[in-house]
């Protein structure tokens, strides 16, 4: 009787301890980044080109160009994965073929972000003839977030019961009647939730955009699409690591880091606090 | 027997991949009347009412042979719209399955579906269909309340006004009350009954009692062979067949 409270106990200590740790590990991260960054982060710093050789001015050229460039990635990945998840979901037979295809999409959302950054030069920059260009660059970050929204949407649409679906095809609903009024109200909000998770993920990639539109430096912002444009991924990379000054540059590559964090932060919040409204919305 | 046919099987088998569900099923619902369908679990008869709609058709693996008539047609082939055979023949379910809408609209939404857009019309037939399944008077104050708010039984009467708000001719029971309290289970058998008088009624339950109190004809299914079919009087008092006699008296079950 003693005994198996003791284990139970421990049990809990154990469970805790791994919580804290991680906690623990998150906010020394964050702290780290903000006090070493914080100092750089300026009104000047968010608005103004950077100059001399990047030692000095501000980031942004790379805050437009990561918003531009994930926008790009949303109007490919959101539509085309959510629709892909519906057909996949919702109409494909399920038989050996979408086991594999499914399984293949798994697999995707583990393949290194450079062999999807690779791929996009092959296809977009060389064959497309897009250039490296935000297109470009847009779409290797919308391949490389495919996977992730498929996936999430399709677990969303596997929240709906099917007795949603049952009862409005008894009803003398078509199928898309069915799924339109009785599937997607409430799958939506966990796909868009899922899909735009992903978009942060993307938008915090260098790798993909490397060699597909980013730019080490850029006197003047991008007029359009087929223009390279700064990122604040790549931006932080080249700070950090390939800079002439690195030492001198370290707290503006701090600031662009605290920056960038600040922005993915955002972004899921923005998703999670949609989904909440969404949900006490359609309650009915 | 002076009756209409309103749903015939002919010769009717059902295939589940490879194993056979329903054999060779010879069997008429009479129109106005109520036929129960009763047999042990799993003897396949939520599987022959569900051909009568054809909802088996989104079961993957599954293969219907031989006939199914409605008024004397054909459903059971390629070319019927199941958009319309549904419409026309309802269907309520084992669970009660409200959608997560107010009460109102789940009334409303076979309409519609159906392409019914007129507000007016809308809420006459609400009213009537929920009037028709007995829960007017509970719910008429809270008509924009979400329908999970409502009892289970309340909720199946809801899932029944549902099914009768789109006009159908037949609707068909799958074991409606197998998640319900005893009294609302009362309740939804005296509106079984009553419903027989404007439509054709099919229930399949494994409730014995349920299938003497509310039907007029009764089939024992086993294992996919119909046993026997005939007036419920009939069956419950003296069955032609000792599996039948077995079975009602709750020899097994």
């Amino acid at each position: 009787m003693k005994k198996k409270k003791i284990i139970q106990l421990l049990g809990f200590l154990v469970l805790r301890a791994c919580l804290y740790t991680v906690l623990a590990i998150i906010f020394l991260f964050l702290y780290d980044i903000g006090k070493k960054g914080g100092g750089a982060v300026s009104w000047e710093f968010l608005t103004q080109p950077p100059r001399r050789g990047m030692t000095e001015g501000g980031i942004f050229p790379a805050i437009m160009g990561t918003f531009l460039v994930t926008m790009v990635t949303a109007v490919l990945a959101i539509p085309l994965g959510m629709f892909a998840a519906i057909y996949l979901n919702e109409y494909a037979k399920q038989n050996r073929l979408t086991r594999v295809i499914r399984l293949s999409i798994r697999n995707l959302s583990g393949v290194p972000s450079i062999v999807y950054g690779l791929f996009g030069v092959i296809l977009f920059v060389n064959i497309f003839r897009f250039g490296t260009s935000i297109l470009s660059a847009g779409m290797t970050l919308g391949l490389l977030t495919l996977p992730w929204t498929i996936t999430a949407s399709e677990e969303a649409l596997k929240t709906v019961p099917n007795s949603y679906r049952e009862g409005a095809l008894a009803l003398g609903a078509t199928k898309w009647q069915a799924i339109r009024t009785n599937v997607l109200p409430y799958a939506i909000p966990g796909m868009l939730t899922g899909t735009v998770l992903g978009l942060a993920r993307a938008a915090g990639e260098t790798a993909p955009i490397m060699f597909t539109g980013a730019a080490f430096y850029l006197p003047s912002l991008p007029r359009s699409l087929g223009d390279q444009f700064m990122a604040l991924p790549y931006h932080l990379y080249i700070m950090a690591t390939q800079h002439h000054a690195i030492e001198q540059v370290r707290p503006l590559a701090y600031g662009t880091a605290l920056v960038l964090i600040v922005l993915v932060l955002s972004i899921n919040m923005g998703a999670i606090v949609t989904r909440y409204r969404m949900r006490r919305k359609r309650r009915w | 027997m002076d009756i209409t046919p309103k749903i015939e099987t002919r010769d009717l088998n059902f295939y589940y991949g490879r194993s056979q569900v329903l054999k060779s099923i010879n069997l008429v619902c009479a129109e106005h009347h109520v036929t129960a369908i009763i047999g042990p679990s799993g003897c396949g008869k939520s599987t022959f009412i569900r051909t009568f709609n054809r909802m088996n058709d989104v079961i993957p693996g599954a293969r219907v042979e031989g006939q199914i008539l409605l008024d004397g047609e054909n459903i059971n082939l390629p070319a019927v719209d199941v958009v319309e055979l549904r419409r026309r023949v309802g269907m309520v379910f084992q669970k009660p399955n409200p959608f997560p809408k107010s009460i109102f609209d789940n009334v409303a939404s076979g309409l519609r579906i159906n392409g019914i857009k007129d507000r007016a019309m809308i809420e006459d037939a609400v009213e009537k269909s929920l009037k028709e399944a007995v829960l007017w008077d509970e719910v008429k104050d809270r008509l924009r309340e979400n329908a999970f708010a409502l009892s289970g039984g309340q909720q199946q009467r809801l899932c029944i006004a549902r099914a009768l708000a789109v006009k159908p001719e037949a609707i068909l029971f799958d074991e409606p009350c197998s998640a319900i309290d005893p009294v609302a289970t009362a309740k939804i058998e005296d509106l079984i009954i009553k419903l027989k008088k404007n439509y054709t009624v099919v229930i399949v339950t494994h409730n014995m009692q349920q299938a003497a109190r509310v039907s007029d004809y009764t089939a024992f299914l086993m294992l996919g062979d119909l046993i026997e079919f005939d007036k419920t009087e009939k069956i419950f008092t003296n069955p032609a067949k000792r599996l039948t006699e077995d079975y009602i008296t709750g020899r097994f079950g």
